[in-house]
C-alpha cells in the first residue's frame, strides 16, 4: 500500500479532485458502453417479439376465417 | 479450416453471431479481471511519481484509453479497405460498431488529459501537436457518426464512411509521432519497442495490465455491438425470427 490511511488515499496528496474526476469519468464511459448495447439489444428482442406475436395472431385469424 | 474457408465464414453473419456469444463472454471476463487488478494496483499500490506526486495515477486511465482509441480507428481503416475492395457485409458492420466505442474513448482520453494537465502543466488545455491531433481524431469519429446518420441508403452510407475512415488514418501516425516531431509539453511514450520503460516495474506493470484489459474490453464491446448489428440487419431472415420466437417462448415459460 502506497498510502498510510484511507483519508490519505482519497486525498491523493492534494490531487484527489483530479484523480477521482478522471476515474469517475472512466466509470461513466465504460458503463455507458456496456449498458447502451444491453438496452438496444433488449429493445430489439422486445420489438421483434411483438412483431412475431402479431404475425402469428394474424395467421391464426386468417386460418379461422377460412374454416368458417 | 483453411484461411480461405475462414474468410468466407467471416462473411456469414449467422456464423459470427453464434461464435460471438462465448467469444464476447471470455473477452469481457478477461477485461474485468485485468482492469480491476491493474486499476487497484495503480491507484493504491504503485509508488507516487517523484515529480508529479499522485496526479500521475491518471496515467492508468489516460494512456490505455488513448491507445485503444487509436487502435479502434486503425481497425476502421482496415474495415474500410475491406469494404471498398471486397464489399464484405461484416466490414461495414465493424465500421458502424466501432464508432461509438472509439468516440467515447477519445473523449475520455481528452478529458483525462485535461484533468491531468491542470495540476501538471498549469492549464486544462494547450494547443500543441499531441492534443490538437487527438482533437482531430475526436472530430473524425463525430464525422463518421454524423455521416452514417445523414445518408438514408445503408449501402451508400457504408461506402462514404469507409472512404472517410481510410482517409482519416493519416492522422494516426501524426498523433503517434507528434511528441517527437514538434516541441511539446506532453511526455513521450511510456512503452517503446526498442527500449525498456524509464519507469520502475511497479509503475508500468499496472499500466500494462490496464492496456491489455482495455483491449479485451474493446473486443468484448465490439463483438456485442456486432451481434446487435447482425440482428438488426438480418431481422427479416428465418434464423433471426426463430431466435426471437425461441426467446419469447423461454420468457413466457419463465
Amino acid at each position: 500500500m502506497s498510502f498510510s490511511s484511507l483519508d490519505a488515499f482519497f486525498a491523493m496528496g492534494g490531487h484527489g479532485l483530479y484523480v477521482w474526476l478522471s476515474y469517475g469519468a472512466a466509470v461513466i464511459i465504460f458503463a455507458y458502453n456496456v449498458l447502451s448495447v444491453r438496452r438496444r439489444r433488449q429493445k430489439f428482442f422486445r420489438d421483434a417479439g411483438d412483431l412475431e406475436r402479431r404475425r402469428a395472431a394474424a395467421v391464426e385469424a386468417t386460418g379461422e376465417s377460412h374454416r368458417s | 479450416m483453411t484461411l480461405k474457408e475462414l474468410w468466407h465464414r467471416l462473411g456469414s453473419p449467422r456464423w459470427f453471431y453464434r461464435i460471438g456469444g462465448p467469444l464476447g463472454a471470455v473477452l469481457g471476463g478477461l477485461a474485468l479481471v485485468l482492469l480491476t487488478v491493474g486499476t487497484v494496483w495503480g491507484l493504491a499500490f504503485a509508488p507516487p511519481d517523484y515529480q508529479q506526486g499522485n496526479s500521475f495515477r491518471i496515467i492508468y486511465v489516460h494512456v490505455p484509453t488513448a491507445i485503444v482509441a487509436q487502435s479502434a480507428y486503425l481497425l476502421m481503416g482496415v474495415a474500410g479497405v475491406v469494404l471498398l475492395v471486397w464489399r464484405m457485409k461484416l466490414a461495414d458492420m465493424v465500421l458502424a460498431a466501432t464508432v461509438p466505442f472509439g468516440l467515447t474513448m477519445t473523449a475520455l482520453a481528452l478529458f483525462t488529459g485535461a484533468v491531468w494537465g491542470k495540476p501538471t502543466w498549469g492549464a486544462w488545455w494547450v494547443w500543441d501537436a499531441r492534443t490538437t491531433s487527438m482533437l482531430v481524431l475526436l472530430f473524425l469519429y463525430v464525422g463518421l457518426f454524423a455521416l452514417r446518420q445523414a445518408i438514408p441508403r445503408a449501402e451508400t452510407a457504408g461506402r462514404a464512411c469507409a472512404v472517410l475512415a481510410v482517409v482519416g488514418v493519416i492522422n494516426i501516425p501524426i498523433i503517434k509521432y507528434s511528441v517527437d516531431w514538434w516541441l511539446t509539453l506532453h511526455q513521450g511514450a511510456t512503452f517503446k519497442l526498442t527500449e525498456p520503460p524509464s519507469m520502475p516495474p511497479e509503475m508500468w506493470l499496472p499500466l500494462l495490465l490496464n492496456v491489455l484489459g482495455i483491449y479485451c474490453f474493446f473486443g468484448a464491446n465490439l463483438v456485442s455491438r456486432l451481434r446487435l448489428e447482425i440482428l438488426e440487419r438480418e431481422r427479416g431472415t428465418q434464423w433471426v425470427r426463430d431466435l426471437v420466437t425461441g426467446r419469447s417462448q423461454r420468457e413466457a415459460a419463465a
